[in-house]
């Protein structure tokens, strides 16, 4: 009894600092978990896998820095795969402070698509990423559900330059290019309610192939859609881009920290054990002092 | 790296660290960090709405005007419209004319609404409602090819969401008393409904070690990594001199914070 009552007035400071060091010591040490595969990531891989090479798929960068910690991995690995297999990936960025990262990610990633790389056995010679013709970047424009219908129009309604200023119609990826009919999928990378309004206003209205990828805290929140076939795959949290890189042979940041995942994930389910042994423990012990008086 | 490059960088472990130091107890370091996010959000977010929004959106339609008269003369005088009523906004801060804001308030609600509502009902209520009732998989009842209780298509699983949405529903009739075989079904409801939390709440648990893993990951390869590169052809010994400060730093407000913590302690005792 002593051990829980201690227990049940244990300052959650000391919880935080075991966390932490679990984390730590889990990420300073280096070792690998196996990634089991979910088949609504699966199936977001296949069908950009199964793309010819020349289609478009439209990735929406709807998160600002406070997801980037789960989004950000998404976004480089899927881009990646895109131009890996000579895709062209047109990007918004309905979230105000989503411009400035997504500019980043496509800095970085034209960067590493120099390099000579081999994914699943297959090697890929290194390329240089030329603006308007391997990706054309629409930017950032207020009131997302506007700007979700216009574009359903024509993309150059709300974005009649793209994010450098340049005019869509002087890009070469942008010729012959107007609407969601003219891309194969898009892939919403979200952490807030754009991804309503791309199901609602985008997909429901204009009926292309929607995925989304998802915080964490979203996740359970959008399986319905996937149920009723109004997205056709999910990408939930660091789990969802860790599996999305293990698919794609491009091991990253998701897949580094699912090993930390893990064992905080363990800590967790202890604490939750302990402490509900713990309540129940101390319950019966009042009932006992009750009934004793 | 460049030492410019590494002072922003350091500067963003400090901030990422003065973060972290809420969750042993508020304090002033917790506190600039906190104000600096607001600020630079804000700021970032005005600078962002001005060259996204007003600027493409409405001054250079105007451009080719006089602002002497007040752009009527321009060739698409009619954006004078949205901005007017976006003007007629402000008046909220006035006690005199607040009434005025109802009107583009009113036009924006009523165009809102007029979009929202036709799709919203395809969208949750319609496209849902179907996605419930379809017809179960009889011959694929335990899984597809081969017994899978996680295959989402399977006949089990649309038996299983149909009886889950009847039964959540029942939950929350109110007008018969939950008892006998409504009560069972009710209750079959609230498990249904404790699952979907335990769901969410295993996916939020997720993404907060995310969050905090990302930190971490920021903290090693950003910045300690880079504070001790010497294979970094900008590097100096000033990488280190501003690393260490910041340990120090950090080093000295625990040990001011043992200080304080013993000498209340010896004090109460």
């Amino acid at each position: 009894m002593y051990f829980f009552d201690k227990l049940m007035k244990l300052d959650r400071r000391w919880i935080f600092l075991f966390l932490v060091l679990v984390c730590v010591i889990t990420y300073v040490i280096p070792f690998q978990i196996p990634t089991l595969m979910e088949p609504e990531v699966k199936v977001i891989y296949d069908f950009i896998d199964s793309l010819p090479p020349g289609e478009i798929v439209m990735v929406a960068i709807d998160y600002d820095p406070n997801n980037m910690a789960e989004l950000h991995p998404m976004t480089y690995t899927i881009v990646e795969h895109c131009w890996r297999k000579n895709l062209k990936v047109l990007i918004t960025s309905l979230s105000q402070n989503g411009p400035g990262m997504a500019d980043q990610a496509l800095r970085d990633l034209s960067d590493s698509l120099r390099l000579d790389r081999t994914y699943n056995g297959k090697l890929f010679k290194g390329r240089e990423i030329v603006r308007g013709v391997d990706y054309c970047f629409l930017g950032y424009k207020p009131y997302f559900a506007l700007v979700i219908l216009g574009m359903g129009q024509d993309f150059r309604l709300p974005f009649p330059n793209d994010y450098y200023g340049s005019p869509l119609d002087s890009l070469p990826m942008m010729q012959g290019v107007y609407n969601y009919d003219d891309v194969a999928c898009v892939v919403d990378i979200s952490g807030g309610n754009i991804t309503d309004y791309w199901i609602s206003y985008g997909q429901n209205r204009f009926n292309f192939p929607l995925a989304l990828g998802l915080t964490g805290v979203m996740t359970a929140q959008y399986y319905p859609f996937l149920g009723s076939g109004q997205v056709f795959g999910i990408m939930g949290g660091l789990l969802g881009a860790s599996q999305y890189e293990e698919l794609a042979d491009n091991p990253g940041l998701a897949k580094d920290g699912m090993r930390v995942q893990l064992y905080a994930h363990m800590v967790i389910i202890v604490f939750i054990v302990v402490g509900n042994v713990g309540f129940f423990m101390d319950r019966r012990k009042r009932k006992f002092q009750q009934e004793a008086r | 790296m460049e030492f410019s490059t590494f002072l922003w960088t350091t500067f963003g472990a400090f901030v990422t660290l003065a973060t972290f130091s809420f969750l042993y107890k508020d304090n002033p370091f917790y506190k600039f960090a906190e104000h600096l996010v607001v600020g630079v959000s804000a700021g970032y977010f005005v600078i962002i709405l001005w060259h996204n929004g007003l600027e493409p959106n409405l001054f250079q339609r105007l451009d080719d005007g006089s602002w002497y008269f007040l752009w009527l003369d321009s060739s698409r005088p009619w954006y004078l419209i949205p901005s007017l009523l976006g003007v007629m906004m402000w008046t909220r801060f006035s006690k005199n004319y607040s009434w005025v804001s109802r009107w583009p308030m009113a036009l924006y609600i009523g165009i809102a609404t007029g979009i929202a509502i036709p799709l919203e009902m395809a969208n949750r209520v319609n496209k849902q409602l179907y996605a419930t009732m379809s017809t179960i998989d009889w011959a694929n009842f335990l899984g597809h090819g081969h017994f899978n209780l996680l295959d989402t298509a399977s006949g089990l699983s649309q038996l299983l969401i149909f009886a889950g949405v009847i039964s959540a529903l029942v939950y929350f009739f109110f007008s018969k008393a939950h008892t006998g075989v409504f009560g069972g079904i009710a209750t079959f409801g609230i498990w249904i409904l404790m699952i979907g939390f335990g769901a969410s709440f295993g996916f939020t648990v997720m993404a907060r070690i995310s969050l905090f893993i990302n930190r971490v990951q920021y903290l090693d390869q950003n910045w300690i990594q880079n504070a001790f590169n010497t294979a970094n052809e900008n590097y100096s010994a000033w990488f280190q001199v501003v690393f260490w400060l910041i340990v120090l730093l950090i080093a000295g407000y625990i040990v001011r914070e043992l200080v304080t913590y013993h000498k209340t302690k010896s004090k109460t005792t």
